[in-house]
């Protein structure tokens, strides 16, 4: 079945597991399950029905968003990571 | 000012790092010069240092964002191996204190935020800090 690549700030709600497999034949499958076993994931990762837009997910290598989005098919040898993006610069001073 | 200095760093550990990784960091954030640079270093068990530059996909003076895929690439070796691990950016013409851009957008609690500035083109610094829930604290930086 297809893997789940949590990133630590998300896993907190997994009881600590890095990689989690959950079955289901698409992303949106996976991510239920996945929210099924640990519900307090689902205010994290999803804002209504789509992934919330910090957030990157990739099927292998692919993003989602360029292959069905949540509908992105999965196989069971494939791997889903979820990765928040990595951002920000010095366009305000908020302290010295 | 000086004892505010030193009750700061009083609890905190200090941030190693090793001269030739300092050298790259320099060289990288001299690269794409006025544009911020940014990307993620891999502290392994044994001390070392693996530095994964990656493409600022924003090309700005003022903000960076990290290429997803080489960002994903990187960071799954990073995890796989169980690395800890520091997330680092350029400040072209600024100090180098966390804006509230780079506060706001810190998503991972676990990384160092190393910021490497050129304000000073002749003597680039850097400091580091960690970021959680919108919480700043800085570590000393140690260069051995």
């Amino acid at each position: 079945m297809p893997v789940v690549r949590i990133p630590s700030v998300l896993r907190k709600h997994t009881d600590g597991e890095a990689k989690v497999a959950i079955d289901g034949a698409s992303v949106r499958d996976v991510f239920a399950g996945l929210i099924a076993k640990h519900p307090d994931l689902a205010e994290s990762l999803l804002d209504g029905d789509t992934v919330r837009g910090f957030i990157n997910v990739y099927v292998d290598d692919e993003d989602i968003r360029y292959i069905g989005g949540l509908d992105a098919p999965c196989s069971d040898t494939e791997e889903i990571a979820i990765m928040p993006a990595v951002a920000g610069g010095s366009s305000f001073q908020a302290f010295r | 000012m000086a004892n505010d200095t030193f009750d700061m760093y009083r609890h905190a550990d200090p941030y190693l790092l090793d001269e030739p990784t300092r050298q790259k960091l320099v060289d990288h954030a001299r690269s794409d010069f006025p544009y911020e640079v940014c990307g993620l270093i891999a502290h392994r068990a044994n001390g070392s240092h693996i530095v994964y530059p990656i493409r600022n996909a924003e090309r700005s003076m003022t903000y960076y964002a990290m290429d997803p895929r080489e960002l994903l690439g990187a960071m799954r070796l990073i995890e796989d191996r169980g690395d800890r691990f520091t997330i680092y950016h350029s400040h072209t013409h600024s100090e180098a204190y966390p804006s509230a851009t780079d506060i706001r957008l810190a998503a991972y609690p676990e990384a160092t935020y190393l910021i490497v500035t050129l304000q000073d083109s002749a003597n680039p610094a850097m400091r580091a800090y960690a970021i959680c829930d919108g919480e700043v604290s800085e570590k000393p930086v140690v260069f051995s």
